[in-house]
């Protein structure tokens, strides 16, 4: 990634204590020991968890801290492991299921979708299921298109399901112990090509709450709301707005379910303008929920239509000369920025 | 758990016959070893030395199998294959060239660039297509029997998969109903005994045999190194299959002498050294058949070198015709998305 990180502007840091950098996969990772270390019923499984620490080497080190009781190694057996994730955390555990590429969940959605996020209701609300899955999404891997979609709205769309998407390591760390910490199912999404990404986090315990979006970058001209993989675009893109004299807000809403309405839309009403941008497919997306929600929203502040960005609406092809075409660029936000702003 | 079974018992007499029959047969089998493997050291060195994009998943080792059971195919016959797929391509007939053009993302490529390693199809030799998702493509290839029973067409399907499929449930779903229509198809399950970096001892349960056997699936264990046996068993399977007498399963023991993928460099904590060592000293399918070839007087050591340095010039060229290929234009990205 070209920029900075830019660390979260409006979240409250809980304690006094120092900041370090880590990377986000080193925030995943230590997350995940501290709540392991702290909660005796948490667990994780997948497949390649232990001695591997996943092909993206984010849990390595967990199993030999936490032994192979706790970190288990599955069967490639996705709706296998997500269907017991669900029962163990009916009966008493807090299972954390890896599935090791978004895609996947195609093989686990009758069990996510018609066994965890219904139980609970379908119980009268006796029962609960503290269940989180975590999983990735994105596309330039050059992995063709079984190994690199975002398919965030597919879960997003779902009643009883929460859906968390980080964007830097502070929110990474705060929404995975919120996560593991919530009694609901929830699909946490981590940008395969982010792992790397550094940023700031604190020594001392915090958590960020579901459904509070945060403003990543403050603006007055045109509002940028960005999730996931494409936060560090929409940033990106102000800095280059910023060159033409245009002021981009960049709103992260950091979880789809529980949606932030009013930060999207406050944002929408202070500028105007607004472009949503995700790495989902564009068609019935995420980016037409939200913009939905800002167009319903801000509809008297608007000087323009709200405009969508998402992933073009084919499958991602492997030919890097082909993929590079499906997903926003910060160029491709500037120039429609640039248009919304009448600066053609 | 490795079982090695002689073909058949036979004579002297009908063993030298044997011999000069098949002579043809395993001349092309050795060539088609060396293909693969060639081709393969060349996709290693493509991703050394950053010339391809992504990752691939390299079939060296394993050669024996797709060779094996290609052999006793019809070239109509079906294949599906996975994510460690060049080497089913080419058993089953696909052109060097053309291949590396797709591993290069390149026009003339198998799938235009669009699949890239893990994807690679092609309906002229009965490819329908590698599959990157683990089992993936289990549900095809029985729909490919299915509909060679209700057209007559007196094809066979063939279901390549890793022992990593054994965890995915459709497995077991398509297998039951294989069995019950009694559908023309070969389950061939190559087990080189790591799902990834963990080992299937971990992961898989009880008997792989057994787990066909339960659906009255015939099935069978052998040394999957054996290009031979491999072979006799799958010819035998096929036919079966072909006559109406349903479906097969192969349980094929190999190994792959690299990593799970071109990248996994390291890899001492989940598989050592020695093993390693062992299986490229005394179980490479290449050098098995090259020494039967040798100790049978089929070929001598001057013809086998020959077809050595003629396999190498081809992945050669191959791999110097996807290099200079052009890439697909970029309108091509929103073409193909519906038929
Ligand atoms: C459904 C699914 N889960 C996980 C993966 C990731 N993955 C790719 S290959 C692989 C291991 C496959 O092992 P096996 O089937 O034995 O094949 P091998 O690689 O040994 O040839 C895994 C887990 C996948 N591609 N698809
Ligand atoms: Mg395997």
């Amino acid at each position: 990634m070209s920029t900075p990180s830019v660390v979260s502007s409006q979240s409250s840091q809980a304690g006094t204590g120092q900041m370090r950098e880590v990377t986000l996969g080193q925030a995943i990772r230590e997350t995940l020991a501290e709540e392991l270390r702290r909660d005796p019923t948490v667990f994780i499984m997948g497949e390649d968890v232990a001695e591997a620490g996943t092909p993206f080497k984010v849990l390595s080190g967990l199993v030999e801290e936490f032994g192979p009781q706790r970190i288990i190694d599955s069967p490639i057996s996705e709706a296998g492991i997500s269907g017991l994730g669900v029962g163990a955390a009916m009966t008493g555990m807090r299972p954390i299921i890896d599935i090791m590429f978004g895609d996947f969940i195609g093989l686990a959605m009758d069990q996510i979708v018609n066994q965890a996020a219904k139980v609970h209701y379908m119980s009268g609300g006796k029962l609960r299921v503290p269940l989180v899955i975590r999983t990735t999404l994105g596309a330039t891997r050059r992995t063709a298109a079984q190994h690199s979609q975002s398919l965030h709205a597919w879960v997003s769309h779902i009643p009883g399901l929460k859906v968390a998407l980080p964007s830097t390591p502070y929110d990474a760390k705060g929404l995975l112990k919120t996560a593991i910490r919530d009694d609901n199912p929830v699909i946490f999404f981590e940008d395969k090509m982010m792992y790397q990404l550094k940023g700031q986090v604190p020594d001392d315990d915090y958590t960020i709450p579901f459904g509070v979006a945060d403003v990543k970058r403050a603006g007055t001209d045109i509002t940028l709301v960005a999730t996931s993989s494409m936060v560090q675009i929409a940033l990106a893109a102000a800095e280059q707005l910023a060159e033409l004299d245009i002021s981009a807000e960049v709103v992260d809403p950091r979880t789809t379910t529980p949606l932030d309405k009013e930060t999207l839309i406050a944002s929408a009403q202070k500028t105007s303008r607004a472009i949503v941008i995700d790495e989902g497919y564009e068609r019935y997306g995420v980016t037409a929920e939200l913009a939905a929600v800002i167009a319903d929203g801000a509809f008297y502040y608007l000087d323009a239509p709200v405009k969508r960005l998402g992933a073009m609406d084919v499958p991602v092809p492997f030919s890097p000369v082909l993929e590079d075409q499906t997903v926003p660029t910060a160029e491709a936000v500037t120039q429609l920025a640039k248009t919304l702003c009448g600066r053609v | 758990m490795t079982q090695t079974k002689a073909p058949r018992e036979q004579s002297a007499q009908q063993r030298a016959a044997d011999v000069r029959e098949g002579a043809e047969q395993w001349m092309l089998a050795y060539r088609l070893m060396l293909r693969i493997r060639f081709f393969e050291e060349q996709v290693n060195d493509l991703y050394r030395t950053a010339r391809m994009p992504g990752l691939a998943h390299l079939y060296s080792g394993e050669e024996a199998v797709a060779v094996g059971v290609c052999q006793a195919l019809r070239p109509d016959d079906y294949i599906t294959s996975t994510h460690r797929g060049h080497g089913h391509c080419l058993a089953k007939g696909a052109s060097i060239d053309r291949m590396f053009a797709e591993l290069l993302g390149k026009e003339p490529g198998y799938c235009r660039g669009k699949g890239g390693s893990m994807h690679i199809a092609d309906q002229e030799t009965g490819n329908l297509g590698a599959n990157a998702i683990v089992g993936g493509s289990a549900g095809i290839a029985t729909g490919a029997a299915f509909s060679s029973k209700m057209l007559g067409t007196g094809q066979v399907a063939v279901c390549f998969f890793g022992d990593g499929a054994l965890g995915q449930g459709v497995l077991y779903e398509v297998m039951n109903m294989a069995s019950l229509w009694k559908l023309p198809i070969l389950y061939v399950c190559e087990n080189n005994l790591y799902n990834e970096y963990t080992h299937n001892a971990e992961t898989t349960a009880g008997s792989m045999l057994a787990r066909a056997q339960a659906f009255n699936i015939e099935a069978e264990e052998i040394d999957g190194q054996d290009v031979r046996l491999v072979y006799a068993t799958a010819q035998r399977l096929v036919e079966r299959a072909r006559r109406g007498d349903g479906p097969g399963f192969l349980l094929a023991n190999t190994y792959r002498f690299h990593g799970h993928h071109v990248g996994d460099i390291q890899r001492t904590y989940y598989r050592s050294k020695e093993e390693e060592e062992y299986w490229k000293a005394e179980r490479d399918p290449i050098t098995i058949l090259g020494n039967w070839l040798l100790e049978e007087h089929v070929a001598d050591a001057a013809q086998l070198e020959r077809i050595r340095s003629e396999a190498q010039e081809e992945v050669t060229a191959g791999v110097e015709f996807g290099l200079n290929a052009p890439f697909p234009e970029i309108s091509e990205v929103t073409e193909h998305v519906y038929a």
